[in-house]
């Protein structure tokens, strides 16, 4: 019985034949490491996205305490333009290829604090964005849809192939 | 003590430095003092034994003609409060730092020169608390104008009706 749950006896003994660009594409989507960097109030939706609950673990996702180490930027919260220039030199240490997620309405566009003298808005303004989840805060599910889109975006990367 | 004796009693020690003595309309004690004369009206009230008032908050207002410091004090030992309110001239908003007698107060002092641009003389380091240092101007003062551009970032809000 054990034997028969054991992935590695179920796979058939004959050569899986696929692209270098698609079994790459494959690994590197489903280890996306992410930047452990909350900035405001969606930084708690964050912590509960990677959570039990809505474990995005078994995306294969998960929190990182340098940007050395990550693939992904979840800009979670308000960016202040003090903080502007760190979050900029943050994105800049990470190594390529590098994904960002705005998460919420202060990181898409200033949100709540449009009007503010002392806010960045959006976070697109400094660095590029590949998803923008909107909500104040997103839940925890869609921040996971965030997470599965970015999956999907990087499932469509070629290398090797054109 | 009842609150007309703590009245009479404060305009007794303190004498010509107060400009007049008022109740508010939450029944505290409002005293409008000289702005020369901070330091000998904060050492009377700490020090004298029949006040004993230890400060509990600080804040500044921009009353467009004219600036004022407000200090929120509170006496353990007798249970009663008093606000000290002194008035600043527009065009050079100075005082002398109460930091020699409440200690507790410099970081509340930076925060009012970071956001009021009201200096405060005596101070052992007034510096920028929450701003960055090389920010232009006061953003609390009714006459700022927010900026558009920061540290080489376009900040400037998006049209919304393109």
């Amino acid at each position: 019985m054990i034997e028969k749950l054991n992935i590695v006896n179920r796979l058939p003994e004959d050569p899986i034949l696929t692209t270098v660009d698609r079994a790459l594409n494959l690994v590197r989507a489903n280890s996306l490491w992410y930047l452990l960097m909350g900035l405001a109030c969606c930084s708690i939706e964050l912590m509960q996205t990677g959570g039990p609950r809505s474990d995005i673990d078994r995306f294969g996702s998960l929190f990182r305490a340098t940007p050395r180490q990550s693939d992904l930027l979840i800009v979670a919260g308000t960016i202040t333009l003090k903080m502007a220039s760190r979050l900029k030199l943050l994105y800049e240490q990470m190594a390529e290829p590098k994904y960002v997620i705005a998460m919420g309405s202060c990181a898409n566009c200033g949100g709540l604090f449009d009007l503010s003298y002392s806010v960045l808005r959006g976070v697109d303004k400094i660095i590029p964005v590949d998803v923008y989840i909107p909500g104040c805060p997103p839940r925890p599910e869609a921040l996971t849809e965030g997470l599965i889109k970015i999956q999907e975006k990087i499932k469509k990367e070629k290398y090797f192939t054109k | 003590m009842e609150k007309h004796e703590l009245m009479e009693k404060v305009k007794v020690k303190c004498q010509d430095s107060i400009v007049r003595v008022e109740e508010m309309p939450n029944d505290d004690v409002l005293i409008e003092i000289r702005k020369e004369e901070i330091l000998f009206v904060m050492d009377i009230l700490k020090n004298d034994p029949e006040l004993k008032f230890s400060i509990s908050n600080h804040l500044g207002v921009d009353n467009e003609d004219n600036y004022a410091v407000i200090y929120n004090l509170y006496s353990y030992p007798f249970k009663h409060k008093i606000t000290v309110k002194a008035c600043l001239d527009h065009e050079h908003p100075e005082i002398d730092s109460v930091e020699s007698i409440f200690k507790g107060m410099n970081w509340f002092e930076r925060e009012t020169y970071d956001l009021l641009g009201i200096t405060f003389i005596g101070h052992s380091n007034l510096k920028r608390l929450l701003l960055p240092p090389d920010w232009e101007g006061h953003p609390l003062r009714k006459d700022y104008i927010h900026p558009d551009f920061y540290d080489q970032i376009d900040n400037r809000r998006p049209d919304l009706c393109d």
